[in-house]
């Protein structure tokens, strides 16, 4: 069979929408285009229903109640919210929180700002696999803390944190903690209440539903978390979140986590199978390539793989019918590698040479059979190019070297 | 980001691609740049002593396509030049022909420092001094 290029293998930014999804959605651009918070005609029961219908299809795909999903613009402003939220709400409590060094911009920058404001908060380092320690994470909480915020798998490296452990320590603490969700729910199984997490961010565009939506789950019971609104209005979702719902975007959402909940386990193994099938694949055919970040704990689409001897753009470049990404940055000024892989300790000239493989619902066989063949051929014409591969080859410790920089 | 064409062409089709004889008196090494930086060049240049005429370039390049295009259009330049008219050679020049975008001069930079690189290396090997040259401004 054919392959239809281009190929996208860049699932950890973003999904197509699935079409079952878009069907569903269709109704509600037109005919049933109601505001869910018009009480007095059918029009806004109409939208009010398939609102709810919604909150207990995410709610039940993360074990949680439909009252305990609030719906966003996306996970940004859920990351937002349930950071500042629990902030604002708690300072008086303390003015610490928790969070670790590869977390999405969307936590480690709300962090930052909430710095400004005085709070004090521990960046966590992650260990050589991508982990947080749970040794580190205890040693870090303090009297004063209020917030641990971890991410469950992060967007680059797919490794998935220890999030029952944490949850636990949190819970003994009785420290709020705030989970952003956007890479493994759908994905991979998330249970609110065996993970004790009191908030979690979801967004709608990276489980085949549509961009522009997003939820919050805040826990009602055991503890009950009071969030402060950080957009005032209308006093739309119980005071947490003014605006009107964007009806259309949260049907879609909803049947999202629907169609994730029923079909994950198989697209799950499915995807494994891609992914290790890709992985063995480029093993097999290249020398000196590493994996970045643990692959015992790792969402099943993800590869992070670091190419040595040739620069990351170039590869991309090279494969341009592929849509990957990749952790060199060639075009900031700053010329700074991924802080994601910086973090683990990898070095930066690896950093420079690493490809992110995010499979999704859509990919096939055949496509990642082109992938691996394409990666190979680029990647062996641009080793014939790179000085440094020249220099390996000679047995020259490039690590060693002096080198002029700037 | 888009390339433009004649990057993408350099890319496609790299010029003097490869090695020479580092040993050979008559070939001047240049390497610059720093993997962690995610650029190396090394430009090498095999220089005839008596007319000092550059009869053979080549390049190998560790770098995003800016940077391998660069390189590979120093190689085409500085053959068949002297050794004066290929140190006159700016990083400018090269931005102009490759239409490098901002965030990229710095690969139009590193080529012309790998021409200067390449030159002083050849002239230690024979004797001549090197005139502490400024190096093109990052």
């Amino acid at each position: 069979m054919a392959v239809k290029l281009p190929i996208y293998m860049d699932n950890h930014a973003t999904t197509p929408v699935d079409p079952r999804v878009v069907e569903t959605m269709l109704p509600y651009f037109t005919e049933k285009f109601g505001n869910a918070a018009s009480r007095n005609h059918s029009f806004g029961w109409a939208g009010e229903e398939a609102v709810e219908s919604a909150r207990q299809q995410i709610a039940s795909l993360i074990n949680a109640t439909p009252k305990e999903i609030i719906f966003t613009s996306g996970a940004t402003e859920s990351d937002n919210l349930m950071i500042k939220g629990v902030a604002e709400m708690f300072r008086e409590k303390g003015n610490h929180i928790i969070t670790q060094a590869i977390e999405h911009k969307a936590v480690l920058d709300t962090c930052k700002n909430l710095e400004k404001h005085g709070f004090e908060v521990t960046y966590l380092p992650v260990q050589r696999d991508g982990r947080v320690s749970l040794d580190d994470l205890k040693a870090a909480i303090t009297p004063k803390t209020i917030l641990i915020t971890i991410m469950y798998a992060n967007n680059e490296i797919g490794v998935i944190n220890p999030i029952a452990e944490i949850g636990k320590i949190a819970k003994e603490h009785g420290i709020f903690f705030a989970v952003d969700g956007v890479q493994a729910v759908g994905k991979i199984p998330v249970d609110v209440q065996k993970d004790n997490i009191d908030l979690l961010a979801i967004s709608g565009h990276k489980i085949y539903g549509p961009k522009g939506v997003g939820a919050l789950y805040v826990r009602r019971r055991n503890p009950r978390v009071q969030l402060s609104a950080i957009i005032d209005g209308g006093g739309h979702e119980r005071g947490m979140r003014s605006g009107t719902l964007n009806v259309t975007g949260i049907v879609g959402l909803g049947k999202a986590c629907e169609i994730a909940q029923k079909e994950m386990p198989e697209e799950g193994a499915r995807l494994l199978a891609l992914r290790e099938r890709l992985r063995k694949g480029l093993e097999a055919k290249l020398d000196e390539v590493f994996i970045n970040g643990s692959m015992e704990h790792r969402l099943p689409n993800n590869l992070n793989m670091s190419f040595a001897y040739v620069e990351g753009e170039s590869l991309l470049m090279g494969i341009n019918d592929i849509a990957v990404s990749s952790g060199s940055a060639c075009t900031s000024a700053t010329l700074e590698p991924s802080y994601v892989l910086k973090a683990l300790g990898v070095g930066e000239d690896l950093a420079h040479t690493s490809i992110r493989f995010g499979l999704g619902r859509f990919n096939t066989q055949e496509e990642v059979d082109y992938v691996i063949d394409k990666m190979v051929q680029v990647v062996t014409k641009l080793r014939e190019l790179s000085p440094l591969y020249e220099m390996a080859k000679e047995g020259i410790d490039i690590s060693k070297m002096k080198w002029q920089t700037a | 980001m888009a390339y433009s064409d004649k990057v993408v062409e350099h890319y496609n089709n790299p010029r003097n691609v490869g090695s020479l004889p580092k040993e050979d008196p008559n070939v001047g090494t240049g390497l610059v740049g720093a993997p962690e930086c995610g650029d190396v060049m090394k430009l090498q240049m095999k220089i005839n002593p008596e007319t000092q005429i550059i009869e053979e370039a080549k390049f190998k390049t560790f770098g995003c396509g800016s940077a391998i295009a660069s390189s590979s259009l120093a190689t085409e330049w500085v053959k068949g030049k002297t050794v004066e008219e290929a140190l006159s050679i700016k990083n400018t020049d090269i931005v102009r022909e490759l239409s490098l975008p901002p965030v990229k001069i710095h690969c139009s930079v590193l080529a012309e420092d790998a021409i200067k690189a390449a030159i002083g290396d050849w002239k230690k090997k024979h004797g001549v001094e090197v005139p502490v040259t400024e190096k093109a401004a990052h």
